[in-house]
């Protein structure tokens, strides 16, 4: 393995603002174990819950017996009087609803589902006691495949619906045209269903303040105004009786986006019993009842001419959306995602693609980090190098036959997605280079010592982030977001104060904004605080999710700022005495053309000595409260070419990744080695998909992979220190030029590793077209080939 | 994931160790470093009355050489072997093999007659001191008793240990200068429990070869006199004579009916082969 680019720091535009290296403030907490997640938090009389879950995939409750000493510490829905189901509701036509059940009532539709809820002062004797209730079941037929369930008698998730399809999507321009192309290439590609596994699993504290007339809810979230809107939803209370806390989160990923029946019980359950109860997720409910993702299905067909040119691509796409639709993503984002963003980054004539989001007796699927994108990924560009072998030419020559061109840009694709700017070819060319796959050729043809075989694979795809009011109206899901409020705030010692409603985890949000406001107001980082995570403290905000954060928060935090700064200049000017026309805000002073005035003389000024201002100063004060949307909602769309040389194992089946570079492109980096944390972490991720993660089912609806000796993850010795290379094309339509690159990473190793294995394989007639790519897998497949050309022989 | 309630007893030594067992009621557990143990608890798996906490006992970390044998007390930790601080009698074979079980943390604590105890077929140890040909002391309030390697494991998760009665020390023999070792096992990632297991301790100069593939979901199994494998004969140039079908048919009468499971071990037991050879 190449050791990565050195990444001492080129020199930044300023020392903290966008552009510059700052190390992260966060990890001064973190990196010491001195953060507070929920599991750190102690409250007097706090008792924990454990839950009776449901041990069955698909079944009708005849009874719950609760052994009688422990009846008054025992829930079932019975006691759940007035509580409603989480509901998430999608504008699209031809949305099936489902309630999720807060505890199961009649029937119980995946394993793992909450059946009952107890109490006590230890988790292990709440866990004793949930070991004492026992379930009466009638045992139904399990919907365990998403083909399976479309087809006419299979057995019914929700009886009432009379199919198990949550929605059909469909799109269609003009496939007709692509029919008569010479290369025709068909394929089913699948990817494995997921578990997300954050470090830090949910945890929820509940507890009520009598004072406040106020439920407080600690719950580690991205979203906490989002779980805020739910919770008053289902218990009916008003949002200022709700108070969301997300103190520091070990990773979201998606996970941490979702309103959880949990929440909903332990609030209800600490205003009943009148003491704070605590529920930590632990592993094994994370594997089993929590936190599934991923699982898609193609039937997909690619049309192109003898010289690479796309003529059209025609796709039939099913999602494994699970038993219940969840709030707020709702069950269908994902495959109408799909219709949507399968065309990526490429040109083509015609295009038709139908989707199905299939209701199965498994968790509700949650929009993991990328969330369709790693599968629509996965599938389109396993197929174009199949194009690529197909018509012997090399799969880089093909891309760049069907790239969009920077001279394109702005440009709208074949489904009208937006692209802001970019030049996706120039990071083709790049990434191709840099792996060197004219090398790679020619060690391919003198063949390997050890007896492996080695491949390339090369994937590109973009990321449309930050997307707003006009693309989430559309989808009609129970959250749209609109301009992203911050406030910002001086306090008397001249220090910064900024209040945003997304939350940072992983991220490194106090970090970068805290750049942004240093850029716009000069005060230094290190006495800038970021105060986040907490409904009562901070702006509504939709919150944490689609590579958002920089773009929204960080513009309405450049807004806000800008607010600020125009109202300490009209003080500054009093105190100059100058016209305010005549004074500038540089490097956190307001200069006028004979002196200038510290914004921390500023603040001390308003706050303790007033007396020294003039009786006709602004009264609008040093707090400023400011929104942001940018030009165009549509998004922003940052990309990145992949590629990857990998060494398969022909008698093992074992993959090794032996050399791995990213070409990437998230417009005007704000902190380069935060991004460059975000890169690696989310290839970790995707080599997690790639290669290792898959949580199977049997034909009861059972998870299988239900600890980390069974579920694998990588983990060190699993992840190569990738060559990172960054352009920097700016975004028309943002503050500073800035893109979301959160999930980037995670989206494109599936394909590029996916297409290196086949390249490697490709000449014992071996295709790999479902994640994870496993040894067993792999050599099954070697196996089978050599059966097959015996048998032919 | 909190373990069922349980009574938790240290004692100083073992006798009383056997004591306390045999005046305890109820299903015993002995844990010996907990690293099986402690995750079995939590799920639920096992839910034993008294735990007996051997792991802190002098006398099971005592190790020494007594004639041509290697005895290792009970409680000694995979990465006591690992860095050395037991004598090499092996020429380096236990400390690689230890070197790499599971995680370093799993060897700090993980120990030797721990792992043996659990009898986990994908475990190292019950492969490595089979092909080594150890020999096992036992101890109950009854007495002691030796056991061979190869007849201890009876099958997944079970052995010939009775209730009550705990594994005191392995016997290693002091390996031969002509043996050649070889050790391959096939994980998906580092530390990952193997899916196959090969160990061969040849003796090209005694004509001798003791061959097991571990790992097989079962107890490993074990050839003592391996010669149908290297065409009849151990030669000093059997590296070259590893016969994979007869190896293959080997896995099959022993009930190995998946083809990719069956190459899979062949292929692990050659690469052993090979390393011993090299």
């Amino acid at each position: 393995m190449r050791n990565e680019r050195d990444i001492s720091p080129a020199a930044p535009a300023s020392k903290q603002g966008v552009g510059a290296r700052v190390p992260r403030k966060e990890d001064d907490r973190l990196m010491r174990g001195r953060g507070q997640f929920v599991g750190d938090i102690r409250l007097t009389g706090l008792q924990d819950v454990a839950f009776v879950r449901s041990p069955l995939a698909h079944a009708r409750i005849r009874a719950i017996h609760i052994p009688e000493r422990y009846r008054d510490v025992v829930f079932t829905s019975a006691d759940l009087i007035g509580i409603k189901p989480i509901r998430a509701i999608t504008g699209l036509a031809g949305f099936k609803p489902s309630d999720q059940p807060i505890l199961a009532t009649d029937k119980i539709r995946q394993v793992g589902e909450l059946v009952a809820m107890c109490v006590a002062p230890t988790r292990a004797e709440a866990e004793d006691i949930a070991a004492s209730v026992t379930l009466d079941l009638e045992e139904l037929p399990a919907v365990y495949d998403m083909l399976k369930a479309r087809e006419p008698g299979a057995p019914l998730v929700h009886e009432h619906w009379g199919d198990n399809v949550f929605l059909e999507s469909f799109f269609e321009l003009d496939i007709t045209k692509a029919l008569d192309a010479p290369i025709k290439v068909t394929r089913e590609i699948s990817t494995a269903r997921q578990c997300m596994s954050p470090l830090e699993g949910r945890g929820v504290i509940a507890t009520f303040d009598h004072r406040l007339d106020q439920l407080t809810l600690y719950t580690g979230s991205q979203m906490p105004h989002i779980v805020r809107n739910g919770l008053s939803d289902c218990l009916e209370m008003d949002q200022g009786q709700i108070r969301i806390v997300s103190p520091d989160v070990g990773g979201g990923f998606g996970h941490k986006g979702i309103l959880l029946p949990e929440e909903v019980c332990l609030s209800w359950l600490t205003m009943k019993r009148g003491f704070p109860v605590r529920w930590i997720e632990d592993r094994r409910e994370h594997l089993v009842a929590s936190s599934n993702c991923r699982e898609h299905h193609y039937k997909i067909t690619v049309y192109a001419d003898r010289d690479g040119t796309l003529r059209g691509i025609d796709c039939e796409a099913t999602v494994d959306s699970g038993a219940y639709s969840s709030y707020p993503f709702s069950a269908c984002l994902e495959a109408a995602q799909v219709v949507s963003i399968l065309p990526g980054p490429y040109q083509m004539p015609a295009y038709r693609c139908r989707t199905y989001s299939v209701a199965t007796n498994k968790c509700p699927i949650l929009p993991y980090r990328g969330v369709a994108r790693t599968g629509v990924c996965f599938a389109l560009e396993l197929m174009l190098d199949l194009v690529a072998a197909e018509a012997g030419l090399e799969p880089g020559d093909v891309r760049l036959r069907n790239l969009v061109r920077p001279e394109q840009m702005p440009f709208d694709n074949i489904t009208k997605k937006h692209f802001d700017s970019g030049d996706y070819p120039e990071a083709l060319r790049r990434a191709v280079a840099q792996i060197d796959i004219q090398g790679i050729r020619a060690r391919q043809r003198k063949g390997e010592d050890d007896g492996r075989l080695i491949g390339v694979g090369l994937s590109i795809y973009c990321e449309q982030a930050a997307h707003g009011t006009s693309v989430y109206s559309g989808w009609g899901i129970p959250m749209v977001p609109g301009h992203e409020q911050a406030t910002a705030r001086l306090t008397p010692d001249g220090g910064l104060e900024l209040k945003v409603g997304v939350h940072s985890h992983g991220q490194g949000l106090e970090t970068t904004l805290s750049q942004v406001a240093f850029e716009l107001l000069g005060v230094d980082v290190g006495k800038i605080r970021v105060v986040h995570g907490d409904t009562a403290m901070t702006p509504y905000s939709t919150g944490t999710w689609g590579s958002r954060c920089m773009v929204m928060a960080g513009g309405a935090v450049a807004t806000a700022c800008h607010e600020l700064g125009e109202r300490a200049k009209k003080i500054g000017a009093k105190l100059l005495q100058v016209d305010e026309a005549n004074v500038v805000l540089v490097d956190g002073e307001i200069r006028g053309p004979n002196g200038s005035v510290t914004l921390k003389e500023i603040a001390h000024t308003w706050y303790r000595r007033p007396q020294d201002l003039p009786g006709d100063v602004d009264p609008g004060g040093l707090e400023a409260t400011s929104g942001y949307k940018p030009q165009r909602d549509s998004g922003t769309f940052s990309y990145a070419a992949h590629a990857v040389t990998v060494a398969v194992d022909p008698d093992l089946g074992d993959v090794e990744i032996l050399d791995y570079v990213i070409v990437e492109d998230g417009g005007v980096l704000v902190n380069p080695m935060i991004v460059d944390g975000q890169i690696y972490g989310g290839l970790a991720q995707g080599i997690g998909t790639a290669l290792y993660e898959e949580m199977p089912f049997d034909r009861a609806g059972q998870p299988l992979n239900t600890t980390l000796a069974d579920y694998l993850l990588p983990g060190p010795t699993e992840v190569p220190a990738p060559w990172l290379d960054h352009m920097e094309t700016p975004s028309p339509y943002t503050k500073f030029g800035v893109k979301g690159i959160g999930e980037g990473g995670a989206i494109a190793p599936p394909a590029a590793i996916g297409n290196a294995v086949n390249d490697a394989l490709r000449g014992l007639g071996v295709e790999m077209l479902q994640s994870p790519i496993t040894p067993r897998r792999v050599l099954e497949g070697i196996l089978a080939a050599r059966d097959a050309e015996r048998t032919a022989v | 994931m909190k373990p069922a309630p349980f009574a938790y007893e240290r004692p100083r030594d073992i006798a009383s160790a056997l004591a306390v067992m045999a005046s305890t009621d109820g299903v015993v557990k002995i844990m010996a470093g907990g690293q099986s143990l402690g995750p079995m608890l939590n799920l639920r798996l096992v839910a034993p009355d008294t735990i007996v906490d051997i792991t802190g006992l002098a006398e099971l970390k005592h190790v020494e050489v007594t004639g041509d044998e290697l005895v290792i007390g009970a409680c000694v930790t995979h990465a006591d072997i690992e860095d050395g601080r037991i004598p090499d009698v092996t020429r380096g074979a236990m400390q690689r093999v230890a070197s790499a079980i599971a995680y370093r943390a799993v060897r700090n604590r993980g120990t030797v007659g721990g792992s043996l105890s659990h009898a986990d077929p994908s475990a190292d140890w019950v492969s490595t001191f089979a092909a080594l040909g150890a020999t096992l002391s036992l101890r109950s309030a009854k007495g002691a008793r030796r056991v061979a390697m190869k007849d201890f494991m009876l099958g997944a998760l079970e052995s010939v240990l009775q209730p009550r009665e705990m594994l005191e020390a392995v016997r290693v023999p002091v390996m031969s200068a002509s043996a050649r070792w070889g050790y391959v096992k096939s994980c998906r990632k580092t530390g990952e429990f193997a899916h196959a297991i090969g160990a061969v301790l040849i003796d090209p100069e005694a004509g001798k070869a003791r061959v097991v593939i571990g790992a097989v979901e079962a107890a490993p199994i074990i050839v003592e006199s391996a010669e149908e494998l290297f065409g009849g004969r151990i030669t000093s140039d059997f590296g070259t004579k590893f016969d994979a079908r007869v190896a293959d048919n080997l896995l099959s009468k022993a009930g190995m009916s998946d083809a990719a499971d069956r190459h899979i071990h062949v292929t692990v037991l050659r690469r052993a082969v090979a390393e011993a050879a090299a």
